[in-house]
């Protein structure tokens, strides 16, 4: 398309009062509102070229509004400098790893998301996923033989119920997240302990262990070589057909659709990373009579989840409604939307990867125990959601940005631990660049509140 | 969708003329009438037995001095408030407004300053917000955004850059236009503004005077509250003067003078008129008879 397809053409005689007021708006004021609309718009649909949308690009990452840059360029810091130090860092069997461990830090900071969308929090996610993965794998011990998925099931379920009750309490008697949920937090540790100690004797010195194969794998099996070739490839066909239709179909509705070349700008950086990833992860980590190869599944379980979720938030109306009400619950109000609906929903989501949380925690240490780190771990969520550009004022953020926030945190877990520095040194690191993000956040509210 | 309305641009302001109002059958008789409207906050008499018309096509501009009653007015229109005494008369038939849904699905409009809109929303995501078409349970970006592309058209409001950019980065003046649009949008037949330009300047205040007069134009009932009165006599077809919760003086526009309105406002009676004595005016005959001489 030659023009921005967006603009409603001028239509309007010269001595209408609009086009008065184009006209006598000072020139001044016309460039500042231009400026400021360039400046905020996502440059995909402003931009009829790709130099023209690098430009667009850089002006609105200086206004604050960064996307997922800041997340990837201190991705590529925080790598850069694990690699100098040690350089094992970059092994394949560390790269597995840390794909392993990234898991269920990942999908806590995707639960977060839910929340955080509304300019609510969750204190208690950390507990809440350490219930559904304990009653996951106390379901499918020695002692209760029930079906695998059956445990899962029940894991999922326990730590959903357990959010929405907690909506329910915000909702109704009108209480904030914060409370509500540091009481959770507490409570649900409580529930923990007494879990393993008292309900039949289910841990074996504060420990159970996970003796199911299926469950194990989540974190700690491989996709075979192939099949992770045939997944990358088949993610990217579809992926980049869907992309160009949809852009497709705007042009033809006369709707502005981003370039061509961006679009396939794109999907060649994925292509690139995704084949990197898994020519690296396709590399034998084993030895020649016991082979470890191959994309751990937990990295396909992510990237699932990663789908699924951002289809929600941004392509129905729960996620819409989501983003309005973070952005002005009042707004929402009047526009119709039952707020607490949307709400306790957002709970629940909340609770439900939450249980996938706790279920790849047990299955990446092949246990649960009663001295789960929950208070830490709630810090990692809401650390990796804000890292990711996630707003902790609602209304602003994506599922994306926490998957790569998520990870993140994973790299200094993995880094700092690799360098033996211990919890000291993963604390500070995390403090700092939490710090950096959140500042990043407040510089971005200012710019935006600045029109 | 409202957009669809015939004769748009065509129909004449004269008063009389009843424009075309989608979905509705065109009726000689105003599309609201207040019949002996009173509220009261506890002791506060806020509304005093206001009886007033709202005829489609014409900008009906609700004045007075701050705490005459036009926001409880307004609010009692938009089913936020319940009157104590009195009647809605809607298209002939007497409603009764439990809430602001009852209004909102009756055909009543309320745009305020504020609040209305959702800032990190873009502007279609604000105009269809609640109202999202789906297909298959996901939403229909390209209906949605051709539908608020295609009311933007139609009210001639042609000074955004993108309908995709967020609406915190509209300037005040289109930020009113996107909420005004927004209630277009949802075929509302009586629009409702509760002052719209206090907030804006010059070059804004122009826009949003022109949207409010095209609204008019399209076959909309209007209301506007307004401080300003340069402002008012700009696009007001009537005018309603409150003074103390009463309704002192209303007529057709051009038979007010900037000091009479004031001094209606300021001491519910107007000397320069000659009938200060008047408290009760009816809807239908102007009040302001008599300025012609
Ligand atoms: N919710 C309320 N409770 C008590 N008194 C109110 C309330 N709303 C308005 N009033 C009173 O009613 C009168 C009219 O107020 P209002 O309609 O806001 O005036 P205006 O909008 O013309 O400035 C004022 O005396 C005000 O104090
Ligand atoms: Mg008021």
């Amino acid at each position: 398309m030659a023009t921005t397809d967006h603009d409603v053409p001028a239509e309007e005689s010269p001595s209408s009062p609009v086009a008065v007021a184009g006209a006598g708006e000072s020139a001044a004021e016309a460039d500042e509102a231009a400026h400021l609309a360039r400046g905020t718009t996502s440059p995909e649909l402003l931009a009829n070229s790709l130099g023209e949308y690098f430009r667009l690009w850089l002006r609105r990452a200086r206004s604050g509004e960064s996307g997922a840059l800041p997340v990837i360029v201190g991705l590529i810091v925080l790598g850069a400098y694990f690699q100098i130090r040690e350089p094992a860092f970059l092994s394949a069997t560390n790269i597995a790893n840390l794909m392993a461990q990234a898991g269920w830090i990942i999908t806590i900071a995707m639960a977060q998301v839910f929340v955080l969308l509304l300019g609510e929090i969750d204190l208690s996610v950390a507990f809440n996923a350490a219930i559904g993965g304990t009653i996951t794998i106390w379901m499918v011990s020695v002692h209760h033989p029930f079906p695998t998925w059956l445990a899962i099931i029940v894991g999922l379920a326990v730590s959903g119920a357990i959010a929405s009750i907690e909506g329910l309490l915000i909702v109704w008697l009108k209480i904030p997240s914060f409370i509500v949920t540091l009481a959770g937090l507490l409570g649900l540790n409580g529930v923990l302990i007494w879990l393993f100690d008292e309900a039949g004797q289910v841990g074996n010195g504060g420990v159970i262990s996970s003796h199911n194969n299926f469950i194990n794998d989540l974190a700690g099996g491989n996709l075979s070589p192939v099949a992770g070739w045939v997944i990358l490839i088949v993610a990217l066909l579809l992926g980049g057909c869907y992309l160009i239709w949809r852009d497709q179909r705007r042009r033809t509705n006369n709707l502005a659709a981003p370039p061509l070349g961006v679009t396939l700008l794109k999907l060649g950086l994925m292509a690139v990373v995704g084949a990197v990833l898994v020519a690296v992860l396709n590399v034998n980590r084993g030895s020649a009579f016991t082979p470890l190869e191959g994309v751990p599944w937990v990295v396909l379980i992510v990237l699932v989840l990663l789908g699924g979720s951002t289809l929600l938030l941004t392509r129905t109306r729960f996620g819409r409604y989501l983003y309005a009400i973070g952005g002005s619950a009042e707004a929402a109000r009047r526009a119709g939307i039952n707020l607490s609906r949307i709400r306790v929903l957002a709970f629940l989501l909340a609770g439900l990867f939450a249980g996938v949380t706790g279920i790849l925690y047990t299955s990446l240490l092949g246990s649960m125990s009663n001295d789960f780190e929950g208070g830490q771990y709630v810090l990692y969520s809401v650390a990796g959601a804000v890292i990711g550009g996630v707003s902790l004022f609602g209304g602003r953020g994506r599922m994306l940005g926490a998957v790569l926030g998520g990870f993140v945190v994973a790299v200094i877990y993995n880094g700092v631990d690799l360098l033996g520095l211990g919890a000291a040194g993963q604390y500070i690191w995390t403090a700092l660049v939490l710090l950096a993000a959140v500042t990043l956040d407040a510089l971005a509210r200012r710019g935006a509140r600045s029109t | 969708m409202v957009a669809n309305s015939t004769g748009d641009g065509a129909a004449p302001a004269a008063a009389g003329a009843a424009p075309f109002v989608p979905g509705t059958t065109p009726t000689d008789g105003p599309l609201l009438q207040l019949r002996d409207i009173s509220k009261s906050f506890g002791p506060v008499q806020a509304l005093t037995g206001i009886d007033l018309d709202i005829p489609v096509g014409e900008v009906t501009a609700l004045v007075g001095d701050n705490g005459a009653g036009k926001s409880t007015l307004v609010k009692c229109i938009a089913g936020i408030y319940q009157p104590n005494g009195g009647q809605l008369v809607w298209n002939g038939n007497p409603v009764q407004l439990h809430s602001p849904k009852d209004a909102a699905d009756l055909g009543i409009a309320t745009v305020y300053q504020d609040l209305a809109l959702c800032d990190n929303l873009d502007i279609v995501q604000n105009m269809l917000l609640g109202h999202e078409v789906t297909r298959l349970g996901l939403l229909n970006e390209i209906s949605m955004e051709l539908t608020a592309k295609q009311t933007l058209r139609d009210l001639s409001v042609t000074t955004v850059r993108s309908i995709r950019q967020p609406v915190g980065s509209l300037s005040g003046g289109q930020r009113q236009a996107v909420a005004v649009a927004k209630a277009v949008m949802l075929d509302a037949q009586l629009v409702m503004l509760d002052e719209p330009t206090a907030a804006l300047g010059v070059s804004q205040t122009e826009l949003v005077l022109g949207l409010i007069t095209r609204l008019a134009r399209r076959g909309h009932a209007v209301i506007v509250i307004s401080h300003n009165l340069t402002d008012v006599f700009r696009v007001a077809d009537r005018l309603a003067v409150l003074y103390l919760g009463r309704l002192v003086a209303t007529g057709p526009a051009a038979e007010f003078d900037p000091q009479s309105v004031v001094d209606y406002m300021t001491t519910g009676t107007s000397g320069r008129l000659g009938n200060g004595s008047l408290s009760q005016p009816t809807a239908s005959s102007g009040f302001g008879t008599g300025s012609e001489g």
